[in-house]
């Protein structure tokens, strides 16, 4: 296990968000840490990362690392990219990269420009000034630069077009094989073409753990978790229609329609149509 | 005509002195949010630290003592009082009071309540004939050495990693440390640029002042907040137009209104421009309607 949460305990605000987390994460694939709104997948991020104050603890790579201060658990090899991005609006492409360089790793700028070479094309430009996709490019960039041990990644496709959805999860897809993720994504599709293992929590505890397969599979189990069909008025069950096969169909659909999820169809059939 | 010159360049001067007190402010509010008041005791620290040396040492030592002493009594200040309360800013605002307030007394204890002449070398105590002008050498000096220091900021912040760190820092402080950069060290060191710049700006107050005394760092204090709060928190350049614009605003009323009327003038623009920003859209169509 590269990672392990015993007992992790956070109270923000007066409030009591995490109430004894515990799990861990596969040293190979990807796994999903899932759940409702607000049930503190965020928080139990920022705990790993050391950005609240959390009791219980924390291994990293066999190490307890629930002591240490953010910058040095980031050093022992973790890439994170956060729930809102945040990425620095002010500084260009290549200073919000260069920022992310670590001592002691190698920088990976030709995987990094090879996976979104529209990066490299707008080195000069300012971060705040990209679209939503790109900015979350350069967060997501930023965690492939370093040699990481573990990348931990926190809804990397909220608010954004279907298409950059589907470029977004091509893109982790490549990451997953070279890295361990530790992926926060309210896409159940795409929690399904990539995840392994999933976390569900609820009330700040762990409710459930398996295969993401398993669990996505049982419609009644995955409402009951995930509350998905009320909170997004969308079914896990296969709907009658088939897909349209074109480039502008919601990245859900693909899924949805295609049950057991290793047929999947390839992100590159809905991306064929692109300019 | 020479009126015009000699009030220009001391008004520069004046500013040129706001400029150097107000990017250290400027600086270390924007990284760490904190409201330095104990930046004027580092004026008045380096100002002491060249009035002691002047007349001993070749006056560039006396300078750089003074930076030497803003620098080192900064960075103590940040690691021992403040970095602790990062997380409490009251009590960090009540401590930078508390050290505005007793670092003065403390000079005061040891070497008077008087102001205590500082009498600058023969170079800088003359004047230069500048179109019919005859203007005080420190003047030009005071303008050089914040131009220097403007332009070694902007080297600084736009060319070196510490500089990128500290950018970013001004936007997100806790990304920064989550990308496993240690922003503390970054804290530390814009602690000490802004002291250094401190008591280089005390040292050349003495000369421009032709003395130094305890509070004369607390007074030139009140008039960097007035520049960072119209220049912007965080801004060098903004800092550097606004000090500019107040040091000759000041000149400029006190010899043509009346004396003393400056530091009212000085508050008067600080309140216009608070007011412009909070009502941008009041100001606008009011220029619309008067255009
Ligand atoms: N600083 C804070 N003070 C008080 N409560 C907080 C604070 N930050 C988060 N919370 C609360 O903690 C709970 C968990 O928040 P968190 O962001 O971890 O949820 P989440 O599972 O990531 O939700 P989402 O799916 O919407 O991103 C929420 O109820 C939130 O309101
Ligand atoms: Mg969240």
């Amino acid at each position: 296990m590269i990672l392990e949460l015993d007992d992790v305990h956070v109270t923000l605000g007066g409030s009591h968000i995490l109430q004894g987390v515990s799990f861990s994460v596969a040293p190979i694939g990807v796994t999903a840490l899932l759940g409702r709104n607000g049930v503190g997948k965020t928080t139990t991020v920022k705990a790993i990362l050391g950005l609240v104050r959390r009791t219980g603890r924390i291994d990293f790579g066999g190490d307890p690392v629930h002591r240490l201060r953010t910058h040095e658990i980031v050093r022992r090899g973790i890439g994170y990219a956060p729930e809102d991005r945040c990425v620095f609006a002010k500084l260009t492409v290549t200073e919000n990269l260069a920022l992310a360089e670590r001592r002691g790793s190698a920088h990976a700028y030709d995987l990094v420009y090879e996976l979104f070479p529209e990066l490299k094309a707008r080195s000069a430009q300012a971060v705040g000034t990209l679209s939503g996709g790109q900015q979350q490019m350069v967060a997501i960039a930023r965690t492939l630069l370093n040699d990481n041990r573990l990348i931990v990644v926190d809804e990397p496709t909220k608010g954004l077009a279907p298409k950059v959805v589907t470029e977004v999860a091509e893109v982790l897809e490549r990451a997953a094989e070279r890295v361990p993720m530790l992926l926060v994504e309210q896409n159940l599709a795409l929690v399904r073409r990539l995840a392994g293992d999933g976390v569900v929590l609820a009330a700040g505890q762990v409710v459930h753990r398996g295969p993401v397969r398993e669990l996505l599979a049982d419609a009644a189990l995955t409402r009951e978790l995930l509350g998905v069909g009320q909170a997004r008025g969308e079914s896990v069950t296969p709907p009658t229609r088939p897909a349209p096969s074109g480039g502008s169909i919601h990245p859900l659909a693909i899924v949805k329609d295609r049950q057991p999820p290793d047929e999947v169809s390839p992100p590159e059939s809905t991306r064929s149509d692109a300019p | 005509m020479s009126t015009l010159v000699l009030l220009t360049l001391t008004g520069l001067g004046l500013g040129a002195l706001y400029f150097l007190i107000a990017s250290g402010l400027s600086l270390i509010f924007g990284l760490m949010d904190v409201l330095n008041f104990a930046h004027g005791a580092l004026v008045t620290a380096g100002a002491y630290a060249a009035w002691r040396l002047t007349g001993h040492l070749p006056f560039a030592v006396a300078i750089a003592a003074a930076i030497a002493t803003g620098a080192a009594l900064a960075a103590l200040i940040e690691t021992v009082l403040i970095r602790p309360l990062y997380s409490r800013p009251k009590d960090q605002i009540l401590v930078t009071v508390g050290l505005g307030l007793a670092l003065p007394a403390l000079v005061q204890g040891i070497w008077g309540a008087d102001a205590r002449q500082l009498q600058a070398p023969k170079q800088l105590a003359g004047t230069v004939s500048l179109l019919g002008a005859r203007v005080p050498t420190d003047r030009f000096v005071l303008i050089a050495a914040a131009i220097v220091v403007l332009a070694a900021l902007k080297l600084f912040l736009s060319r070196t990693r510490y500089g990128l760190v500290v950018r970013a820092g001004v936007e997100d402080r806790a990304m920064v440390t989550a990308l496993g950069i240690d922003v503390r060290k970054a804290f530390t060191l814009v602690f000490a640029i802004g002291g250094a710049l401190a008591g280089l700006a005390g040292a050349l107050g003495g000369v421009y002042f032709g003395s130094v005394s305890p509070d004369q760092g607390t007074s030139l204090l009140v008039f960097g907040f007035v520049v960072v709060v119209i220049g912007g928190m965080g801004r060098t350049d903004g800092v550097a137009l606004a000090a500019a614009a107040v040091g000759l605003i000041q000149q400029f009323t006190n010899y043509y209104a009346a004396s003393g009327l400056g530091d009212f003038a000085a508050v008067a623009i600080l309140a216009v421009v608070l007011l412009a920003r909070g009502n941008r859209d009041g100001v606008r169509r009011l220029i619309r309607r008067a255009a």
